[in-house]
């Protein structure tokens, strides 16, 4: 493939991937947001640790761990509320958000343990 | 069971039938339950029966040892308790190298007892968890199988386990180890995994990963466990069964999973750094990659994915694999790979021998030899392959996991003989999946065939009549391994059976297949009689063979029954005649017994945590008596323990014992050779032993006075008349020996008062009194080396 191809290519992809993404409806893509500062709050911790020292390691676990359990858990929560999705048609939004509100009530509240 | 139903109500509409039929079979299957529960219960009380309701064997006296001081002192204690009764003079922290799982779960229930005034012991509780905690396994086994097959399949794989003698071995009353409550928690995390598997909700992988929790806090086996789910959900990805049920069941699992296992002191930060983890941690991040592809896969046209595909492999290779050449680097820099002594002998077996002597010495962790699998799980050893083809018809997600966790846990049963433990669970789900199966097939059989009875009968009368023809064929071959089951055993021709029920099943789809009435019942009279050689196996093996709980001895003879009480009673002496400070050695063996019942310190026990500790131990053992006093003083040891057992032929004493001494204390000392207590490769304690053998402590302090028992010294055990008879102790007394002698303590002698001089150095124990004049020469050399 040409490179002048691939460009033309990579440009029509980024386009129809915009236009896909701008077609889900506006909860999921509230939903999407908040993965992506939890994700951004990981990535801060992150470079914190690789600049000052990862000393009490168990805070850092427990700190990073909670940005990737509320992501893992956003996006749990984004699958079963999809109305697209045909494996949960018959399971009420509210049901999936509230399984979403209990798991990440045990995920905090070992974070808390755990964060010393 | 529907008949009366039917022939009673005047015109019984299709839906009530069916719902008093449910109703009804809702209820048989509770109480079946409950007869379950309470067969599990009762089958493992054997040896409280026949002996006393008595802690068993040696790690359950540690535990329990451990419920006492929880029981006493209260949860912040035991978190913080340093133990200085044991590994003199190194110590051990309790409250961070101990699963804590067992220990909380009795001390709970006991705690929950007395508060309700009801005054249980806290040696009644720990005797009778197992029992309790195996009916709820079985309980938790119903749930697993009825998520994979169906009821009927859970009902028959629930008490298959709550028999089967491998778990039975592990859990009878008074057996108070980590695998009690182990093994309750490892079906139901598996149960709740397979549950939010098919449900898809995040309510049970919540409930999941605290169960999860449970399993980490009970036993160190929790890895299997970490590693079989990802196995799966590789699995999974790579057959094309990726949905997002899949990403619910294992995501939140990883994530909440490490951190509760972070919780437990034990595993702490071993939990993202050991090898053990990495393989959920490489799925973790592969499962991400292929939901997102399906994402970009659900929102793009097809022609655009193939551009991004592109795009993304011409990309995103190059930064993998310098990633996973970083993650290489890194683990290969670790000696053992980052993998535990005790994981790397699972995987390679040969490991231990080579270099950890210890593990390779625990009788536990040989690898088991074949009659050991009949022993163990029986009748099911048939029915195993039988449900494993049952599995595939159709199959699952869930009906796969199954087939993964009896293949993978087939082979570390082969690796070491305790990891039987695991495969029991597996052979019952996929024999409890063939048996359900079979029984289906025979009573519908059956059913269809007597005449006037079910209320579809208008809809099979048609179905059976077009399927007569394959009933045919069938019946034929069902007759042809029927007349041959007469003369072979019956075990093989149910095999026969029972693999081409399944094949004709999915050949037939959704057609039901009636066989010839005849050959249905004879069958299932059959199957009954194959359940009732598992049933009678079971008991007898609980009953005889895995009830004893080897603290206390029985034998039977023409003048009655003996019992052989000496352990207890050594440690009773222990107990009452020596001062509270006072340290004992003895072989590792017998730490744990020692510190529960005589309550005093010792240097060595079953944790095993320290190679040198243990081989300083055992080169005292098997040096002469001067090198070993002074080993022994410098440890401040007052009593050392040995068991002996050739007076009543007691096959497990310290000489048997006495070469993996030499080989753990020659693997740190090299002056204790093993070839030096061999006699041209042979280890013999007779007229022809070595002289090193002749002279070592190990041999002195067993067979000390032992010509004065019979007059010739003949050893039961090794089955000769013993070397060297006739000797002296200089450095050491004897303070007791018990009833049958198969317990022998002895004191150190303490240092001379007086020191002798160099040139007047003699080995004779009577000191004179010209020696008082020599004292002033000697200056500062130690005159004991």
């Amino acid at each position: 493939m040409g490179r002048a191809s691939s460009k033309e290519d990579a440009g029509a992809l980024f386009h129809s991937l915009r236009s896909a993404y701008a077609a889900t409806p506006v909860n999921l893509k509230i939903i999407d947001l908040y993965v992506g500062f939890a994700i951004f709050t990981a990535l801060i911790q992150v470079v914190y640790m690789a600049v000052v020292g990862s000393f009490p390691f168990n805070s850092f676990l427990s700190g990073v761990l909670s940005c990737v359990g509320t992501t893992v858990l956003a996006v749990c929560l984004r699958i079963q509320v999809n109305r697209e999705n045909k494996e949960f048609k018959d399971l009420p939004p509210e049901r999936a958000f509230a399984d979403f509100v209990l798991c990440n009530l045990v995920l905090h509240l070992v974070i808390m343990n755990f964060l010393g | 069971m529907a008949a009366p139903e039917t022939s009673t109500a005047a015109v019984p509409s299709l839906y009530t039938n069916n719902a008093l039929r449910n109703a009804f079979g809702g209820v048989l299957s509770f109480f079946i339950l409950l007869l379950i529960g309470v067969m599990a219960f009762s089958i493992r009380l054997f040896s409280v029966i026949k002996y006393e309701s008595v802690i068993h064997e040696f790690d359950p006296y540690f535990n329990y040892r451990v419920t006492q001081f929880l029981a006493k002192n209260g949860i912040y204690e035991f978190w913080n308790w340093f133990d200085d009764r044991t590994w003199y003079p190194l110590g051990r922290v309790i409250g961070g190298t101990v699963y804590p799982g067992l220990t909380l779960t009795a001390g709970t229930i006991w705690w929950l007892l007395n508060s309700l005034n009801i005054p249980l012991s806290v040696e009644t509780v720990c005797v009778f968890t197992a029992p309790i905690f195996s009916a709820l396994a079985s309980w938790a086994t119903f749930l697993l199988t009825k998520e994979v097959k169906g009821t009927g399949a859970g009902l028959t794989a629930a008490a298959l386990l709550a028999m089967v003698p491998s778990y039975i071995s592990r859990s009878v009353a008074g057996s108070y180890d980590n695998e009690a409550v182990a093994i309750f928690a490892l079906i139901f995390t598996f149960y709740l995994y397979i549950k939010t598997l098919n449900t898809g909700s995040l309510f049970y992988a919540t409930l999941n990963s605290i169960a999860y929790f449970y399993m980490v806090c009970s036993w160190g086996g929790y890895t299997f466990i970490i590693n079989l789910i990802p196995m799966h959900v590789l699995l999974c990805i790579v057959t094309g069964r990726f949905s997002s049920r899949l990403y619910i069941a294992y995501a939140p699992l990883v994530v909440l999973g490490t951190l509760l296992a972070a919780l437990v002191p034990v595993v702490g930060f071993n939990a993202v750094m050991t090898s053990e983890h990495f393989a959920s941690f490489l799925v973790f991040i592969i499962l991400h990659v292929v939901a997102f592809v399906y994402y970009i896969k659900g929102i793009l046209s097809p022609k655009m994915f193939k551009v991004a595909v592109t795009l993304v492999v011409s990309v995103g290779l190059a930064v993998c694999c310098a990633v996973i050449a970083v993650l290489i680097a890194l683990v290969a820099s670790s000696p053992t790979k980052g993998w535990s002594g005790r994981s790397l002998s699972l995987l390679d077996p040969t490991y231990a021998s080579k270099y950890i002597p210890i593990i390779a010495s625990v009788s536990e962790h040989q690898p088991p030899t074949w009659p050991s699998y009949f022993m163990d799980i029986n009748v099911l050893a048939f029915l195993v392959p039988a449900g494993i083809v049952a599995c595939f018809s159709p199959l699952s997600d869930s009906s796969s996991f199954v087939v993964l966790y009896i293949a993978t846990s087939v082979y570390f049963s082969g690796v070491m003989v305790r990891l039987m433990l695991v495969f029991a669970p597996a052979a019952c789900i996929t024999s409890g999946i063939a048996l359900s199966q079979s029984f289906d097939v025979f009573t519908r059989s059956i059913k269809f065939q007597l005449p006037g009875i079910s209320s579809n009968t208008e809809v099979d009368a048609a179905e059976t009549s077009s399927a007569t023809a394959e009933a045919q064929n069938d019946a034929v071959k069902t007759e042809k391994s029927e007349e041959t089951s007469k003369n072979r055993p019956s075990k093989k021709s149910k095999k026969k059976e029972k693999e081409e029920k399944p094949s004709t099943k999915a050949k037939a789809e959704k057609r039901l297949i009636a066989l010839p009435l005849d050959s249905s019942v004879i069958s299932l009279l059959l199957l009954i009689l194959l359940g009732a050689f598992y049933v009678v196996h079971c008991v007898w093996a609980a009953a005889e063979a895995y009830s004893a709980p080897s603290i206390v001895l029985t034998s039977h003879s023409h003048d009655g029954l003996h019992v052989f009480d000496d352990f207890r009673e050594a440690y009773a002496w222990l107990r009452h005649n020596t001062d509270v400070d006072d340290k004992v050695a003895s072989w590792w063996d017998y730490g744990y017994q020692t510190t529960a019942m005589a309550n005093r310190t010792v240097i060595v026990d079953n944790n095993t945590w320290n190679n040198t500790h243990i081989a300083t131990v055992g080169t005292a053992m098997s040096s002469p008596e001067k090198a070993a006093w002074e080993i022994f003083h410098s440890l401040d040891v007052k009593y050392v323990l040995v068991v002996f057992g050739g007076l009543v032929g007691y096959p497990s004493d310290d000489i048997n014992k006495f070469l993996w001494m030499v080989r753990i204390g020659g693997g740190v000392f090299p002056h204790i050779k093993e070839p030096d207590y061999l006699r041209d490769g042979q280890y013999r304690i007779d007229s022809q032993a070595t002289p090193t053998m002749l002279n070592c402590l190990m041999y002195k302090l067993s067979y000390y006075r032992f010509v004065e028992t019979d007059g010739k010294g003949f050893d039961r055990v090794r089955q000769t008349e013993i070397g060297k008879k006739y000797f002296k102790l200089t450095h050491f007394e004897e303070v007791f020996t018990t009833h049958h002698w198969m317990v022998r303590i002895y004191k150190l002698k303490p240092p001379k008062n007086r020191i002798r001089g160099k040139t007047k150095k003699s080995k004779s124990k009577t000191s004179s009194a010209s020696s008082r004049a020599k004292r002033s020469g000697m200056g500062k050399k130690n005159p004991w080396h």
